[in-house]
């Protein structure tokens, strides 16, 4: 049995072609389809995302989570959601209007422009286009620059603070994150996303990138928990310190944008793991059945999906000092020392076994180095063994 | 015809925002303008076929040089910034010498015969980019490489806390 997703988009252009269309319209039917598809797994995703996070959140922190609408909650996002689009659509007095209402719009649209590189099964794919992992960092950018005008749109010196609080975080960790995506890219030898997955076929799931590069797909997965606003880095809606951050003048369905864009950043931030790390839809018996790898990839992201909820529900959050020099001083070496190693190694024309074996040697090196350099570290300074501020307790 | 129609579409946008990014009384949103400017000549890159220099301009210009424009605007003005009207007295000079090079751009256009020899593009585009600078424009790169290098250290020079 042969299933092959493609047939279905071939049959449908032959449908097109047949009803008396000229090829370059039936093109064009057949994009505006695959985006609305695109589109609609992207609100339905998001809708079963959040039931499963509120859900898992709920049992790590030994809670029940939502269970009230519907069976095992299962119907609550949706109650959320209309209760969402019954509130009030307030925009604050001095608010700047274009901009406070532009921002949402941007934020989603940047989060929605990433999955048409998303390689779901082979060459199962948006646009397969041949600077696959530039164009996501493009589009991260983006969605920075939306958070930004938000803060600054809402005339609210929180929603401000909000606002610096997105560019020093979001471009910091840009950095380490750029370079950890471009590691796999050094050693495919390609940006294609659906390249990539294919790079990793090799020796039954031994070639995916994370065996050879572990340090890199740690340090993605950090800067991810960063990128992603996700706790311990979510110093951008800390509650007890700025309220809520660039959002807190947002309510009804600006803010239900808001909320989306956040959840499916982190769906898009698994997905490209899964397409970079985890080898993608790469899996058992994928060449005979081609449909077997959106399984394999729906699984592998889902993975991701829960090792990121799954943290945001464990960890408290850091010091915008501890984070900022965390990046500054751990991450961007460490992964600068990477990419020069895993670079020399493959200039060296080596076999294909003795390059990774090299690259992996490489990566717990660094990243051993790393830890003991960073334990030498915190114990001699002041700031992780003491309290920088000791209050002063009153004698009795 | 699809193409061109597309071409005048954004053509019209990116000069309206460069248009807005002079005139904008605010100059918040003159640098929002200003990503709009920036975000029509990535899509004429898409349009010329130059993927990698579309989001090159994409990460550069809006990801960090217009966020940095910003963040300056916001940290140097109150919230929401001054009212500030775009003309001063130097409006006319300005205006006269702009027209100037226009004209001088418009004239240089016509008299130049470009030598439009359309190929398509290659596959490994970015592969040739990359070899390109490290062996014919080896010397330009890391010229440039040394000047951002210059930057940063100075930058951090500015920057550092004086310790008495």
């Amino acid at each position: 049995m042969n299933i092959d997703l493609r047939v279905i988009g071939e049959a449908f252009h032959q449908f097109l072609i047949n009803i008396g269309l000229t090829s370059g319209q039936a093109s064009l039917i057949d994009w505006i389809f695959g985006a609305l598809i695109l589109l609609v797994i992207f609100i339905v995703l998001a809708i079963l995302l959040i039931w499963f996070e509120r859900k898992l959140a709920g049992r790590v922190q030994d809670r029940l989570g939502p269970n009230r609408v519907g069976p095992f909650g299962l119907i609550q996002p949706i109650a959320d959601t209309l209760k969402l689009f019954t509130k009030e659509d307030i925009t604050p007095a001095g608010a700047d209007r274009i901009t406070f209402n532009l921002a949402p719009t941007l934020a989603v649209f940047s989060i929605v422009m990433a999955f048409a590189v998303i390689p779901f099964a082979d060459k199962v794919i948006g646009t397969d286009i041949n600077v696959g992992v530039v164009y996501l960092m493009a589009f991260a950018s983006v969605s920075s620059m939306s958070l930004l005008m938000a803060g600054w749109a809402s005339n609210n010196k929180y929603a401000l603070l909000g606002g610096f609080r997105v560019v020093a975080q979001l471009m910091s960790y840009e950095i380490p994150m750029a370079f950890a995506m471009l590691l796999p890219v050094l050693l495919a030898g390609t940006m294609r996303m659906n390249g990539l997955v294919e790079a990793q076929g090799q020796f039954f799931g031994l070639g995916w990138n994370i065996w050879i590069m572990p340090a890199a797909f740690i340090i993605y997965l950090t800067t991810a928990l960063a990128e992603g606003e996700r706790a311990p880095f979510d110093l951008l809606e800390a509650e007890s310190e700025i309220v809520a951050g660039y959002n807190i003048e947002y309510s009804g369905l600006k803010f239900a944008w808001f909320y989306l864009a956040f959840f499916m950043n982190t769906w898009v931030l698994s997905a490209v793991a899964t397409t970079l790390f985890l080898g993608g839809w790469q899996g058992p018996f994928v060449s005979q059945v081609p449909a077997l790898g959106v399984v394999y990839f729906l699984g592998k992201t889902i993975i991701m999906f829960v090792i990121f909820a799954w943290i945001r529900a464990t960890f408290p959050r850091l010091r915008i000092d501890q984070m900022m020099s965390f990046c500054w001083k751990v991450l961007v070496p460490m992964v600068l020392v990477l990419f020069l190693l895993t670079a020399i190694i493959l200039k060296l024309g080596l076999p294909t076994i003795a390059v990774w074996l090299l690259i992996l040697l490489s990566n717990v090196a660094v990243f051993v180095i790393a830890l003991w350099l960073l334990g030498k570290g915190l114990e001699k300074s002041k700031w992780a063994s003491k309290r920088l501020f000791t209050p002063e307790i009153p004698r009795l | 015809m699809a193409l061109q129609i597309l071409f005048l579409i954004v053509a019209i946008l990116t000069l309206g925002s460069a248009i807005g990014t002079v005139i904008a009384r605010n100059l918040f949103h003159a640098a929002l303008f200003l990503i709009g400017t920036f975000a029509g000549v990535a899509f004429f890159y898409v349009l010329l076929q130059a993927e990698f220099l579309a989001v090159s301009q994409v990460v550069v210009y809006i990801g960090a040089i217009a966020t940095l424009i910003i963040f300056a605007i916001m940290l140097t003005r109150s919230v929401m910034g001054r009212e500030a009207g775009a003309l001063n007295q130097w409006a006319g000079i300005v205006a006269v010498a702009s027209a100037l090079i226009i004209a001088a751009l418009i004239w240089l256009f016509t008299i130049v015969k470009f030598d439009v020899n359309p190929q398509p593009v290659p596959d490994d585009a970015i592969a040739q980019i990359g070899k390109g600078f490290v062996s014919t424009y080896v010397i330009p790169f890391e010229v440039v490489s040394i000047l951002l290098l210059v930057a940063l250290i100075g930058a951090i020079m500015l920057a550092r806390e004086r310790h008495q």
